[in-house]
């Protein structure tokens, strides 16, 4: 189960790991499958390990074991000094997050989810953003807000709104936003030795999901770079851009769309502030269409950001116009069928792709 | 004492409370509560004290100082609080103070400081009482009422003007403004527009020195951080919830209320269901004292004991003090609904006034050197104004800088490769 899983990365030294079970893609390297949690958990254990100045805050993340696990196993090997069970005051343990890091600590500050953090969001904007700015660069702030983003699974709609482009709007934050498990290692040891604030979204449900990784991924000091998206897939006919979750549905329509000759590139945005502009371009002039898709409410939205920064740039390239798929613009519904209805799903991006190449016969604006 | 504020004509109802024995009654009830009622790793987190420590007995120790201090400031005691290089020092702080705020005004008439000033006239008992008790390394959290904190902490007085007029040579090189002075140097951790907002942040920094000592063994690390608050941010949730964790935690902070009864427009009175802030400390764990804040000597000798405990980690403390602003909110402020008798009795009560009476009373300094002084801090405030009016505006470039620390920004270093890839960017070994 999860527990033996994640003892044995944790228990043993890399190099002895050889796979369970049949890689789906071909590496250098034999691949291992790893769940995202046991990803992001190795990742924080592998920091905290490296450097004492890393210290873990949030509700549960303690004796608990994280309120989705992800901290598992941190509280007995590093001690109530270094993870640390808050009480249920966000703003509060927030800011400490912020004070902390402006006197040289390297805070990992959890959101039980994003939502929560709407009563925090003044340390995250005001004095953490903020602060280098404001200081003239005497104060940075080497913070860490991460946590599930996001739609869930019939939490209502107090706890699936997604806040990749409230936090992405904001100049000194760093945005990311993980896929599989390559991306969450990758990105939380280079969100925590970043030397910024970083607000790290990930997603409940990808939290259980299993994917290959090669060695050089579980070395202790593999890190991705921030503000570069990666080509998923390639393709010549449309490109999708996405984040998180909806990276797998677009790669799943991707796989849709091939049989019928529509060659889709997939583009894992990775990083939501610094957006990956040039990667976004170039593959659109190659592509000449666009479909950006994202979970989040669709007016100004990661999508909006990406549709105008193509305009801006390649607007001579595009044969089709860009067409945003995001999440419906209500707040989520309970039901299930509803709460289907206003999240993407796969058809939807399917379908918007075949309008973007004019194989479908109308090209109306509403599906 | 709780006495203060009976005598103030204020035009709500008069207290329900009674105010003579409140302080040490409550601080008693309150910790005969058992403190272990936060279980778990909170436990093993306190390293210094058990939990089976009196806490009531620390807390009437506490309280009794604001006692004993009436005692020592009477006539009649041979024995004197301050000696005199002390109360030069203190005197010449106030004063600094006092002139710079009259430089600030004068300088937003003249339209060459813009946007929101706040000046702390009337209120430097409290910044000069507690900041001149600290080191370098301790660090003070402040509002947007900043300026005096900043000077007290010794942020130059051209920095701080600079800062003002919006010049490169300012503290935060006229990025921050009046409400935004940070100083790394002087340990200065800001300046925060949003009230309330500060607090959590000192209690962070306050975490900092202890994990600086328990985790990190930097075994001679006793830093402690002031939180200066006024009274409306009392009724905040965040002044609550670190409250609430600087004493679960027993962090070195002193929560300092600067209690001038106005915020903006809004009587203190008229905005909190129980006026007296200091309670609010023992309601958390921790002691609460009131405290005179026109009386620099008092504010001292209460500032002594607080930034004692913190130093010992023997955990935070609340402390408030009853001031007044001469002036209105901000310069903005046309302060039309505050009680000119009011104003009257406390301008009465001017701690520069005050402090020098005691000093030409207690023959600690003469009526000559305290004018000598006063000539040198208007020669200070002067050049000051000179070095802010010389300085050079900002240039074009200086506009995106510093949004991040990671100088190229988005994990590419200067040589083009991702900074990830740099094997230095790789500190440390992981053992797994």
């Amino acid at each position: 189960m999860l527990a033996t899983a994640s003892q044995r990365i944790l228990g043993q030294s890399f190099q002895n790991i050889r796979p369970a079970v049949s890689v789906l893609r071909s590496y250098s390297s034999a691949a291992k499958q790893i769940t995202v949690r046991e990803a992001l958990n190795s990742a924080l254990d592998e920091e905290m390990s490296a450097d004492p100045k890393v210290f873990l805050m949030g509700e549960e993340v303690g004796e608990y074991q994280g309120a989705y696990k992800i901290t598992k196993g941190l509280l007995e090997k590093y001690g109530p000094e270094r993870v640390l069970d808050t009480p249920i005051t966000e703003a509060g343990f927030t800011g400490i997050g912020v004070g902390a890091a402006y006197y040289g600590l390297k805070p990992v500050v959890e959101f039980m989810t994003f939502n929560f953090s709407m009563q925090a969001i003044d340390h995250i904007i005001n004095s953490a953003a903020k602060s280098n700015y404001m200081s003239a660069g005497q104060i940075s702030v080497p913070i860490v807000f991460r946590g599930p983003n996001g739609a869930a699974a019939g939490v209502g709609a107090q706890h699936s709104q997604c806040y990749a482009s409230w936090y992405a709007s904001c100049p000194g934050l760093k945005v990311l936003s993980p896929y599989n498990s390559e991306d969450a290692r990758g990105l939380l040891k280079a969100a925590i030795r970043d030397p910024d604030p970083v607000v790290f979204l990930e997603n409940e449900l990808l939290y259980g999901e299993s994917f290959p990784v090669s060695d050089e991924v579980l070395d202790s000091s593999f890190c991705l770079p921030i503000g570069k998206a990666k080509i998923e897939r390639e393709g010549r006919d449309v490109t999708i851009t996405a984040f998180s979750k909806l990276v797998g549905y677009a790669l799943k329509a991707a796989e849709i769309l091939e049989k019928d000759g529509i060659y889709a590139e997939v583009i894992n945005l990775r990083s939501i502030r610094p957006l990956d502009r040039s990667t976004i371009n170039a593959s659109v002039r190659k592509t000449n269409r666009l479909i950006t898709v994202e979970e989040g409410f669709p007016q100004h939205g990661v999508g909006a950001e990406i549709c105008a920064s193509v305009v801006e740039e390649s607007f001579a390239y595009l044969d089709a116009p860009v067409e945003r798929i995001a999440g419906a613009d209500v707040p989520m519904p309970y039901a299930a069928n509803l709460e289907r209805l206003a999240v993407p799903q796969i058809e939807d991006i399917v379908r918007a792709a075949k309008r973007a190449c004019y194989r479908s016969v109308p090209l109306a604006a509403t599906a | 004492m709780a006495t203060a504020f009976s005598t103030a004509k204020f035009s709500t109802q008069p207290f329900p409370l009674n105010p003579t024995s409140t302080t040490s009654h409550d601080s008693s009830i309150v910790f005969a509560r058992p403190t272990s009622q936060f279980l778990g790793s909170t436990r093993k987190f306190r390293l210094t004290s058990s939990s089976k420590f009196n806490l009531s007995r620390r807390s009437k120790t506490v309280v009794a100082v604001s006692d004993v201090v009436k005692q020592k400031k009477s006539k009649s005691s041979p024995s004197l609080l301050i000696t005199k290089e002390e109360g030069l020092d203190l005197y010449e702080d106030m004063v600094l103070g006092r002139a710079f705020e009259d430089m600030c005004a004068q300088m937003y008439y003249r339209g060459k400081m813009f946007g929101f000033v706040h000046l702390y006239n009337g209120q430097e008992a409290v910044s000069t009482g507690f900041i001149k008790l600290l080191k370098q390394q301790d660090s003070v959290v402040s509002t947007y009422r900043d300026h005096v904190h900043a000077l007290s902490k010794g942020v130059p007085a051209r920095a701080v003007m600079s800062e003002l007029f919006g010049k490169t040579t300012g503290c935060c090189r006229g990025q921050g403004g009046s409400m935004h002075m940070f100083s790394r140097e002087h340990n200065l951790l800001g300046g925060f527009a949003f009230i309330g907002e500060g607090i959590p942040v000192a209690t962070g920094a306050a975490f900092t020195s202890k994990y600086k000592r328990e985790v990190l063994k930097e075994a001679d690390c006793d830093h402690v951080t002031l939180a200066f608050f006024g009274d409306g941010t009392c009724n905040n949730g965040q002044f609550f919830e670190c409250l609430n964790m600087a004493a679960l935690w027993k962090l070195p902070i002193v929560f300092v209320v600067e209690n001038n009864l106005w915020a903006i427009g809004m009587s203190h009175l008229r905005a909190t269901s129980d006026p007296h802030i200091y309670k609010k400390g023992p309601a958390f764990g921790m002691p609460g004292i009131h405290v005179d804040g026109m009386d620099v000597l008092k504010v001292r000798e209460v500032a002594k004991e607080a930034i004692g405990r913190a130093r010992r980690g023997e955990g935070p403390t609340l402390v408030e003090c009853e001031t007044y602003r001469f002036r209105g909110h901000s310069l903005a402020d046309p302060d039309e609904l505050r009680d000119p008798a009011e104003k009257a009795r406390y301008a009465a009560r001017d701690p520069i006034t005050a402090l020098k009476k005691y000093l030409i009373e207690n023959s600690l300094a003469s009526e000559a050197e305290l004018k000598t002084i006063e000539k040198k801090i208007d020669e200070v405030v002067e050049d000051a104004v000179e070095f802010a009016d010389e300085s050079p505006v900002p240039s074009r470039s200086q506009l995106l800088e510093n949004v991040f620390a990671d100088p190229k920004g988005f994990g590419i270093g200067p040589d083009g490769r991702y900074r990830c890839e740099d094997p230095k960017f790789t500190e440390g070994t992981a053992h797994v």
